[in-house]
């Protein structure tokens, strides 16, 4: 999007899910009782929780915590995106874990302390909408993996079998404090398939990034892009047929999931024949899978609501949604999450009406507001984007606080991952996914000092020991 | 009404006021009349009937110029039929001009100037929109976001001639970068020869050119060096490319882009050659994969004159956090706030009218409440040729519309 004069790969990369240009993928298998994992307990290294479906664990996470050691931040301000912001805080971590926060904290000797003065320390940072992986850098067809743009709905593919651990842009994303993205496929399609919902540190491997516990997303899109995809291949070419595809899509996982059901109840006779498409639809269905629905039109989300009604699903969070602040009663009462950016907008005709006030609209009606990237670059400066909404926000008249503007690029993209009970917040017990700030993180000029992703030092602006840099990159910097 | 405007005066008193060209003023006063100011100091005599602004506690600074956008050209990206910045067909458009495609209605003007942006560059061509093919774009046009009109917008048109030697312009070149570079230094020497031949042209006495008499007849002011060149290139190798031409032909070069500039700031500075970065730039791809967060900084510390621009037009508004972001990363507060005012002034030629808060110039003043580039801070007034610009535009009236529920339809 900003790179001047770049070449047409790259720039449909970065339109991936504004465009709908060409993406696919899924996501990390959904341990279906996650979200009732406690905080305070270890987070289980992802074994896979078995599957409603009866099939037991697929694809399971291989994620081991990286040894550490303890480690204090000293006189910081500490915003825990739990209601407060402590000045002349600490915080100490050990073994992945927050072990205290507040003005007085003791550390064991052999922790490692850092000197917080004049630094702000926040959770780490979450984006729902990420396409790092699936349309990596450099760019070109070869990196492209984020659409399986062969027909609408693709419900069978999962995110985590397009990732590419070595795209050059996850380093830069860690740097900005990104600690856990949800990695989706594009918009072309209208179910895209399965999300993946990965710690973002150096791996080998996607297995060994997929966050334990998460839940699968399951991605699909209203409006412009799949009807400008297929509508010339078959259809839909109208929103009318975007929503009839949607519907008989969910009625055949119905009656799958029934059968499966009923199998897995009395296991009488031969398994039914295993489908993947409606395996993902039927994991909707069941509560397991959350959808994360690319919708910018507040008419069109409404429909969305309906035909979730019609099927008994939830929507977790609608995607760029610039138009929430029209439904924004209608969202906060059906406890879906939006995703959105602080100030995209006029790129498309769907998105003419996206506004500075969004998300703070969404937040006083009682919503759940994400500030999210769908891009690149807007993901090393979620806090940035933040700061800009609650800042046009309060000169609008609405009362947005500091602490609410943390909690979304924080706590609540945590939520509509479910994964709010493990990470999001600085509190006693949730993973030690920590960020150090050079100055306040809802300033332009704060930026990342130090990163810990399950109390492992990802990424250290003062230290190259501490500044990954992906297979793609070596030999290749000046 | 129009006579009454152009005489009014109004007095901005008591800010602190950054003239870019100078040290920043404490309690000072920016006098404005007839849309041009008339004196900025701390003892400046108001006038009497003269509308006061106070701008106590406030920051006042020049309107902020965008160094390359499509304002006025894209309406919606995704729409082609509200775009006007591009011509298919000819990749050699020296002589298309843009000004005429510029929509003085379009809603993206008032939704980036009640930001701070007063100024903009209009570029032909792709900016960040693909296909970026072409190796002449054409003529960019200098605007001020203000006017009923094109002729009442215009600052300055052509204000430069826009090329493209970045990996993009490859198709132009039949596939290769070298043949790029051969097939614009052919254009400019037909053009050169058209200048002396214009009467055997028009007999059919020569041979054929590789561009038609229009395109070649625009590029006369290039070649005289009274035309700034905007190059967009990235890869350090086509930044020398387009250095080695600019010597060959002393041509008066513009670096846009220039993603892999900070390695060769010492180069790009010795050939005096200005650039337009976009600071927020960083993704790696074949065409720069040195691309860095800290590239506006380190050309700025090597000593090149660098101006700022944001690519995503409808967005210009956000220019000032590309400011902010190149602060951060390094370059002086100073430097940056020259880089969005004074700078892209200069290297557009028009600094005698714009850029900085001198008597004289061109009456495009901002009021802040605070740093301009921090997210902290709102826009009090925006004064475009003097004229105090409403802060509306269709977002503020979507709010409204939708600032309680149900709508007020």
């Amino acid at each position: 999007m900003r790179q001047l004069a770049v070449g047409l790969g790259l720039v449909l990369i970065a339109l991936a899910c504004k465009s709908g240009g060409a993406r696919t993928v899924g996501a990390a298998p959904a341990p279906q009782n996650a979200p009732a994992q406690a905080a305070g307990k270890p987070a289980a290294p992802a074994t896979n929780v078995q599957d409603t479906a009866g099939l037991g664990p697929q694809y399971p996470s291989t994620y081991q915590r990286h040894p550490n050691p303890a480690v204090v931040i000293r006189n910081a301000t500490i915003m825990t995106a739990a209601g407060q912001e402590i000045q002349g805080g600490s915080i100490l971590f050990r073994d992945g874990r927050i072990v205290a926060v507040g003005t007085s904290v003791d550390a064991p000797s052999d922790a490692t302390v850092v000197d917080g003065t004049g630094k702000w320390v926040t959770p780490g940072v979450i984006d729902t909408h990420s396409h790092l992986g699936v349309y990596a850098a450099p760019g070109t067809f070869a990196e492209s993996d984020g659409n399986e743009a062969t027909r609408p709905v693709t419900a069978e593919v999962w995110a985590e079998h397009s990732f590419w651990p070595q795209d050059p842009q996850i380093p830069l994303a860690i740097a900005g404090g990104v600690t856990t993205i949800q990695a989706l496929p594009g918009s072309a399609n209208l179910i895209g398939g399965r999300s993946a919902v990965l710690k973002l540190i150096p791996a080998r491997s996607v297995q060994e990034m997929k966050f334990p516990g998460a839940h699968y997303g399951l991605k699909m899109a209203c409006g412009e892009n799949p009807k400008r995809v297929y509508g010339q291949r078959g259809g839909p070419s109208t929103r009318m047929g975007n929503m009839a595809g949607y519907r008989e899509a969910f009625i055949a996982a119905q009656t799958y999931r029934k059968k499966w059901d009923k199998w897995n109840k009395d296991h009488e006779g031969d398994p039914p024949e295993r489908n993947l498409r409606n395996e993902s639809l039927a994991e909707v269905l069941r509560g397991n899978i959350y959808v994360q629905n690319h919708c910018y039109r507040a008419d069109e989300m409404m429909q969305m609501l309906d035909l979730a009604h019609e099927f008994g699903f939830k929507i977790r969070s609608f995607h760029h949604a610039v138009e929430a602040y029209k439904i924004a009663d209608v969202l906060a009462r059906e406890g879906t999450a939006v995703s959105i950016w602080s100030d995209w907008w006029g790129f498309k005709e769907e998105a003419m009406d996206g506004i500075y006030e969004n998300a703070a609209l969404v937040q006083q009606a009682g919503g759940r507001v994400v500030i999210h990237s769908d891009d690149p670059g807007g993901i090393q400066r979620l806090n940035q984007e933040a700061a800009k909404a609650m800042y046009h926000g309060r000169r609008a008249g609405i009362p947005i606080t500091r602490d609410q503007a943390v909690r979304w690029f924080t706590a609540n993209p945590a939520w509509a991952l479910g994964l709010d009970s493990i990470v999001g917040t600085l509190e006693p017990g949730k993973m030690a996914d920590v960020v150090l700030w050079s100055a306040d993180p809802l300033s332009v000029y704060g930026q990342a000092v130090q990163v810990y992703n399950d109390g492992w030092l990802v990424y250290d602006r003062n230290d190259p020991n501490h500044q990954p840099k992906t297979d793609f990159m070596l030999g290749r910097e000046p | 009404m129009i006579a009454f405007l152009l005489a009014q005066t109004i007095a901005i008193t008591g800010g602190t006021v950054y003239p870019v060209s100078g040290p920043k003023i404490e309690h000072a006063t920016v006098l404005i009349s007839g849309g041009r100011i008339v004196a900025v100091g701390s003892n400046v005599a108001v006038p009497a009937g003269a509308t006061r602004i106070d701008a106590a506690g406030k920051w006042v600074t020049p309107g902020f110029i965008d160094g390359a956008g499509q304002m006025g050209l894209r309406e919606i990206g995704a729409v082609q039929n509200t775009n006007e910045s591009s011509v298919s067909g000819n990749q050699v458009a020296a002589s298309f001009n843009v000004l005429e495609g510029i929509n003085p209605a379009s809603t993206l003007i008032a939704v980036n100037r009640m930001e701070g942006v007063t100024t903009t560059l209009a570029v032909p061509g792709y900016l960040g929109v693909p296909p970026s093919d072409g190796l002449i774009w054409g003529q960019a046009a200098l605007i001020d976001l203000d006017g009923g009109t094109i002729e009442a917008m215009q600052i300055k048109s052509p204000a430069a001639m826009v090329a493209n030697l970045s990996e993009s312009s490859k198709d132009a070149g039949g596939g290769s970068r070298a043949a790029v570079a051969q097939r614009l230094r052919r254009v400019l020497n037909d053009a050169r020869e058209y200048a002396t031949r214009r009467a055997d042209y028009r007999r059919r006495q020569i041979q054929d050119l590789s561009a038609s008499a229009a395109d070649l007849e625009a590029l006369q002011p290039v070649l005289r060096g009274a035309l700034p060149l905007i190059v967009m290139v990235n890869r350090r190798s086509d930044i020398e490319t387009a250095l080695r031409i600019g010597r060959e032909y002393k041509l008066r070069l513009i670096l846009a882009g220039v993603a892999e500039g900070w390695m060769i700031p010492g180069e790009i500075a010795a050939a005096g050659v200005p650039v337009l970065v976009e600071p927020l730039d960083n993704i790696p791809s074949y065409d720069a994969l040195g691309i860095r967060y800290e590239n506006a900084a380190l050309l700025s510390k090597g000593g090149v004159k660098v101006a700022l621009m944001e690519t995503a037009t409808e967005n210009s508004r956000d220019l000032k956090q590309q400011a902010g972001n190149a602060v951060a990363s390094g370059m002086s507060w100073d430097q940056a706030l020259r880089a969005v005012t004074l700078t892209p002034a200069e290297i557009l030629g028009v600094a005698d009218r714009y850029g900085s808060l001198e008597a004289g110039k061109v009456a495009n003043v901002v009021v802040w409440t605070g740093d301009p580039f921090d997210f902290s801070t709102g826009v009090e007034h925006v004064f475009i040729r003097g004229r105090d610009i409403p802060l509306r535009s269709r977002q503020t009236e979507v709010l409204e519309r939708y600032r309680t529920l149900p709508p007020k339809y």
